[in-house]
């Protein structure tokens, strides 16, 4: 019964292709001339040292910022040169969880997560809650459906982002540094989550991250970007990049070594 | 996703209370919506067990999945059971990770908060008790650092005094020589017309100077100061208080008093009796062009105007402005530093800013008048 878009194989085309894409925070250069593509339901990891431009790749793959050159394509369709309405159409179909977690302070945890589903979605009342309820308590937040983001915890804050994220059941989830102030169990969780959600509901992942471990757990590929570079230095399977990369940096990055100091 | 997407719900009563219903088509957001009152009232009103003939569903997610799991809560709560047929796998393992009778558990209406007018009372009253000694603590705070300040110059953070009197005084300028020109020229106006008519328009000039320098200037600066600045502090020291940067100060050793709300009370201070005289000085211009135009001589509307302002009214003006601005800028402060948490809180805590301050102006203008009254000034 499947939905025919929600199975997985590599001969597809790919979810989303990025091409040549630069992008630029007025004449300050981020990354240039980026090429890659995200297969759909796989688990896609973009990792790189801090500052070297994750958020910003993210930002312009969803469309929140313009790439100053390059195209974005979604299932196919250019994103970067969509319509006003293709665009609103196109973005239903992703979900995104922002590094600060963005909750609107002036809503309930349950109101965050329903606000999607009031505005997009026919259901009755009872039936919002109950799916708004079901996406907190796959995060483990059942029982703070009602309190205020603000009375949260940091980890309990990115949890609750990431079940508004879901809200939709998007077929790309975004998740900019998910388990970052994490505990290990949570987080291997939360990883055990995301591995569940895209091998039985085919929903692909792009995920920027730099836990290891949760990086060898569910990445299927992995980008990394390089501050220096400004652009991707390695791409594939970590386990083998991890092993068989001879690019010192990738290398570094993978075996958890400090820069030499000069 | 198919456009015209179609949902059937059939149920069907078998023996002992048992109910098996069936789902056909498209179950997504759309068809779950239009299908998912009928069918959680048919699994609710049914007894026995129920089974869930989901095998000719051409699509469905994850709210559709969402409907399958509260049809499996509303069972769990009977303490019955609900067979899904039909469905693959990995949907299955999907629906297998939710607790339903958790959600179950959830669903229920809450216990509403229903206290009665005693405890609501209650309430309220210690909410004012608490904001009162609040308001205290705050006044006692703000003197303390304010004596400070003047007893050790040297310790006041120059920089950002001088930021604080650019924003308050300099770019504040225009708008007070705006005002205070339009409001000179239309109470000269207006009450020229009146007093022409006995012939007595030589006596606009002594009424403006009056009207300018011991009420209009002090108290039309002071409502501006609010609208300006009062807010700009609330709104600053709200955002901060949000964002954790007030605690980052406290944990560093710096007093939000003395690094926050001393420069700013200290700037609204000085620059607002000089604003005062800008006002005072651009309302003369505004009556002089009316009386101008009704062909009165400059030098008789100068010489009147300022024989009938003695220094006293001119002093008590300031003072008055003084006042206003340690009033507006106490409270614009206050109101930052007792911000709630969200951006929602940082807007009310700038709305009670301002009103605060425009009525503690009013209050205080009342006071003065009586004072001035009663010491003959
Ligand atoms: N709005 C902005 N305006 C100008 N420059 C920006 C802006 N946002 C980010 N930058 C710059 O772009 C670069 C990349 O920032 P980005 O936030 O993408 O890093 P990141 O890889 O996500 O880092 P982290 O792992 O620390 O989150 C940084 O040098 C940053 O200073
Ligand atoms: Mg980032």
């Amino acid at each position: 019964m499947d939905s025919s878009n929600r199975t997985n194989g590599a001969q597809e085309r790919p979810i989303i292709q990025v091409r040549d894409m630069t992008c630029a925070y007025g004449d300050f250069v981020v990354v240039r001339d980026v090429n890659f593509d995200v297969r759909r339901g796989e688990v896609f990891v973009v990792l790189g040292g801090s500052g070297c431009g994750k958020s910003t790749v993210l930002k312009h793959v969803i469309g929140l910022n313009q790439p100053v050159k390059g195209r974005v394509f979604l299932d196919g369709e250019d994103f970067t040169a969509a319509s006003e309405r293709e665009r609103l159409r196109l973005i239903r179909r992703f979900g995104v969880m922002y590094q600060s977690g963005a909750l609107f302070g002036s809503m309930t945890l349950l109101e965050n997560v329903r606000l999607p589903l009031e505005e997009f979605t026919n259901l009755p009342q009872e039936a919002m809650d109950f799916v708004a309820n079901m996406k907190l308590s796959l995060v483990g937040l059942e029982g703070a459906a009602n309190r205020m983001p603000a009375e949260l915890s940091g980890g309990m804050q990115k949890r609750a982002a990431i079940a508004r994220a879901m809200a939709l059941d998007p077929d790309i989830l975004f998740l900019d540094e998910p388990s970052a102030g994490l505990d290990p169990v949570t987080s291997a969780g939360l990883d055990e989550l995301i591995l569940s959600l895209s091998r039985n509901m085919g929903i692909t992942f792009v995920i920027v991250t730099h836990e290891l471990p949760s990086i060898m757990a569910i990445a299927d590929r992995i980008i990394m970007l390089d501050k220096d570079a400004k652009t991707i230095v390695a791409e594939g399977d970590p386990r083998e990049l991890k092993e068989h990369s001879d690019n010192p940096v990738v290398r570094q990055f993978f075996n958890r070594q400090a820069d030499r100091a000069a | 996703m198919s456009n015209a997407s179609t949902i059937e719900f059939s149920t069907a009563q078998g023996p002992a209370g048992s109910l098996t219903a069936t789902f056909t088509g498209v179950l997504d957001a759309d068809g779950a919506g239009r299908v998912w009152t009928r069918a959680v009232e048919a699994v609710r009103a049914g007894s026995g067990e129920v089974s869930l003939d989901v095998g000719g569903l051409s699509e469905i997610d994850g709210v559709g999945l969402g409907l399958l799991v509260a049809l499996k809560a509303i069972q769990a709560e009977k303490g019955a059971t609900l067979a899904i047929h039909g469905l693959p796998s990995a949907l299955q393992t999907v629906i297998d990770r939710y607790d339903a009778a958790k959600l179950a558990e959830l669903q229920k209406p809450r216990q509403q908060d229903r206290a009665g007018f005693v405890v609501r009372a209650g309430r309220f009253g210690w909410e004012v008790m608490r904001a009162a000694k609040g308001v205290i603590s705050f006044v006692g705070e703000c003197c303390i650092a304010l004596v400070y300040a003047v007893l050790h110059p040297w310790s006041i953070r120059f920089k950002d005094l001088a930021r604080q009197c650019e924003l308050v005084g300099a770019n504040g300028l225009g708008i007070i020589v705006l005002i205070g020109f339009l409001m000179g020229l239309i109470l000269a106006f207006q009450t020229a017309i009146t007093l022409i008519r006995f012939g007595a328009q030589a006596f606009v000039p002594n009424m403006l100077g009056l009207a300018m320098v011991r009420e209009m200037g002090p108290l039309v600066t002071a409502i501006l100061l609010a609208g300006r600045s009062g807010s700009a502090f609330a709104a600053e020291i709200g955002t901060m208080k949000v964002n954790d940067e007030i605690n980052a100060l406290v944990t560093m050793g710096l007093a939000p008093m003395r690094f926050l709300v001393t420069p700013k009370i200290l700037a609204a201070m000085i620059m607002t009796p000089l604003l005062t005289l800008f006002f005072d000085l651009f309302s003369f211009v505004g009556g002089a062009v009316v009386m101008l135009s009704l062909d009165y001589p400059l030098e008789s509307y100068a010489h009147r105007l300022f024989n009938n302002v003695s220094m006293t009214d001119f002093i008590g003006g300031l003072i008055k402005a003084l006042v206003f601005s340690l009033l507006v800028a106490g409270v614009g402060c206050l109101q930052g530093l007792n911000t709630r948490n969200g951006a929602g809180a940082v807007g009310e805590s700038t709305t009670a800013a301002v009103v605060g301050g425009i009525v503690l102006i009013a209050v205080a203008d009342g006071l003065f008048a009586v004072i001035y009254y009663a010491l003959g000034i």
